[in-house]
């Protein structure tokens, strides 16, 4: 039932669009979607510009872990941390990283180092804000206990602080995934010259294919798909599942 | 092991303006080393926030806690708290909680010492479970051992049985007895069950509502193991019912 149910929509909703693409001259049926996908697969260009993307992702997101968790944690627990910080982070937060682009090709160039500025800059608050509140919404219980029992110092964070908030920091981690994944693709639209964003703007600058340009956002939303998939493994960690104490 | 426990003069609000609330109005007492106090008394009146400033957790407003005649200013393995709401840490197996209640014990005894208190709760074969994969019985009994396995001097108690049904009860509650009689831990229990702190109890105190103060204190001399249909008891619990507000014939 759960994978009949979610198959059947896809199915569904590509059975709408076919009917309503068979016989248009501005939106690609979804066999002719299929044999771009073909075609770029065999040729090699798709594998090298999904390559491109997930790597350009895989460091700016990895960079933005290594430094949103450590803050987020700091601005969790030290009050004076988090009212030292807390205002620039909300000032640079709604400044969609778009906005970033023309200052990350001045600064970077037209080289991998723009688009990973930009997914760093949009998974880097998401994870922040999240840890931060992860932490701050530590149960007193918990943290009383960790006084009673003498648990102080790292110890503290590692035994208590951080397995406390973890389930609201891959919350955080989920999220921030997700903008990066969404955040790539449009800085390959303007800053580079590889990658899904490049492909699907090369498709239709470079000879209107819109069958390409299709076939380039249904590999975006597929690889979307399992990155979220890979993401919500996490949850299913013994060491978080005491949050999730409905089930899925 | 042990150690004495003096309350002077203590006063404790909560909020501010209208939705202030007054927990404790100079409530003054004081308990011996290794004796074993239980509270009764309405809901709401106090009893958990007492206990609390008692481990350090909560400062009082004004008066003093005093153990073994000094100030608690911060929580300390000394005195151990088992909360009414719980406190075992989730994201741990019951292993990894008596583990780390254990601290500085040398690592070829901590096996033996948590293999023992699992046994003596009764979950011997749930060590590596997590507790939402537990009853709310078992976590409370995870609860004890882990309380138990930091041998405090002084052992605070917060409706430790709330949530076992009456059988378990009375067996978890005999075994405790057991073990307090080897490590002599001075200790309060705040239960709702009458016979519960006649069964157990050096002394009871009897709350007011709130704010709460000392209404009356009840000495049991009745020697141990006690049975609850003695004529003493019987007329203690009927003492402290009257004090509560009830008569035994609402209860029984
Ligand atoms: N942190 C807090 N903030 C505000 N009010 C509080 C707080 N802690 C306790 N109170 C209030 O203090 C009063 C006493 O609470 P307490 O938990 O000590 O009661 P209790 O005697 O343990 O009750 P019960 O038997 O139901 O557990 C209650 O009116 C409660 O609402
Ligand atoms: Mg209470």
């Amino acid at each position: 039932m759960t994978k009949i149910l979610p198959i059947g929509v896809l199915l569904g909703v590509t059975a709408v669009w076919w009917l309503a693409a068979s016989g248009s001259t501005i939106f690609p049926t979804p066999p002719e979607v299929l044999r771009g996908i073909a075609g770029l697969a065999t040729d090699g260009t798709l594998l090298r510009h999904v390559a491109a993307s997930l790597y350009r992702v895989t460091f700016g997101y990895g960079v933005a872990m290594l430094l949103a968790l450590p803050l987020g944690i700091l601005m969790g627990w030290y009050r004076t941390a988090f009212t030292a910080f807390n205002p620039l982070v909300q000032m640079l937060r709604p400044i969609s990283p778009i906005a970033w682009i023309p200052l990350a090709i001045l600064w970077f160039g037209v080289s991998d180092l723009s688009p990973m500025f930009l997914v760093f800059l949009a998974s880097f608050f998401p994870m922040v804000l999240a840890t931060t509140s992860g932490v701050q919404l530590v149960e007193r219980e918990y943290l009383w206990a960790a006084q009673n029992f003498g648990i102080t110092g790292f110890k503290l964070f590692t035994h208590v602080i951080i397995p406390g908030a973890l389930p609201t920091i891959i919350t955080g981690m989920r999220v921030g995934l997700g903008v990066a994944w969404l955040v790539v693709v449009a800085a390959e639209m303007v800053a580079i010259n590889s990658g899904l964003g490049f492909l699907i703007i090369d498709s239709r600058n470079a000879g209107m294919r819109y069958d390409l340009v299709v076939a380039g956002m249904v590999m975006i939303g597929a690889i979307g798909l399992l990155l979220d998939l890979v993401m919500r493994r996490l949850e299913d960690l013994k060491e978080v599942r005491w949050r999730y104490a409905r089930g899925r | 092991m042990g150690a004495d426990v003096s309350v002077k003069g203590v006063w404790k609000r909560f909020g501010a303006g209208d939705g202030e609330v007054s927990a404790l109005e100079d409530m003054s007492f004081t308990v011996g080393v290794g004796e074993f106090v239980a509270i009764v008394g309405p809901s709401g009146c106090g009893k958990s926030t007492l206990l609390k400033l008692l481990a350090g957790f909560e400062q009082p407003d004004r008066g003093e806690v005093l153990i073994d005649g000094r100030p608690v200013l911060a929580p300390s393995r000394r005195g151990i708290m088992i909360a009414q709401r719980g406190s075992v840490f989730p994201w741990m197996t019951v292993r990894q909680n008596l583990d780390l209640a254990l601290d500085g014990t040398p690592d070829p005894d901590r096996h033996q010492i948590i293999a023992q208190h699992v046994n003596l709760v009764g979950l011997a074969g749930f060590e590596e479970r997590y507790p939402h994969e537990l009853s709310g019985g078992m976590l409370q009994r995870v609860e004890v051992a882990r309380a138990l396995v930091a041998k405090p001097d002084l052992l605070y108690m917060d409706e430790p049985f709330g949530a076992l049904d009456a059988l378990t009860r009375l067996s978890v509650r005999n075994e405790l007895l057991r073990i307090l009689t080897r490590d002599r831990p001075t200790c309060l229990l705040v239960t709702h069950d009458v016979e519960e702190a006649l069964h157990v109890a050096d002394r009871v105190f009897v709350m007011t509502p709130r704010p709460a103060r000392v209404a009356l204190v009840v000495d049991v001399t009745a020697p141990r193991p006690r049975r609850m249909s003695s004529p003493e008891l019987v007329g203690l619990k009927e003492r402290i019912l009257t004090e509560l507000g009830l008569s035994a014939a609402d209860v029984t």
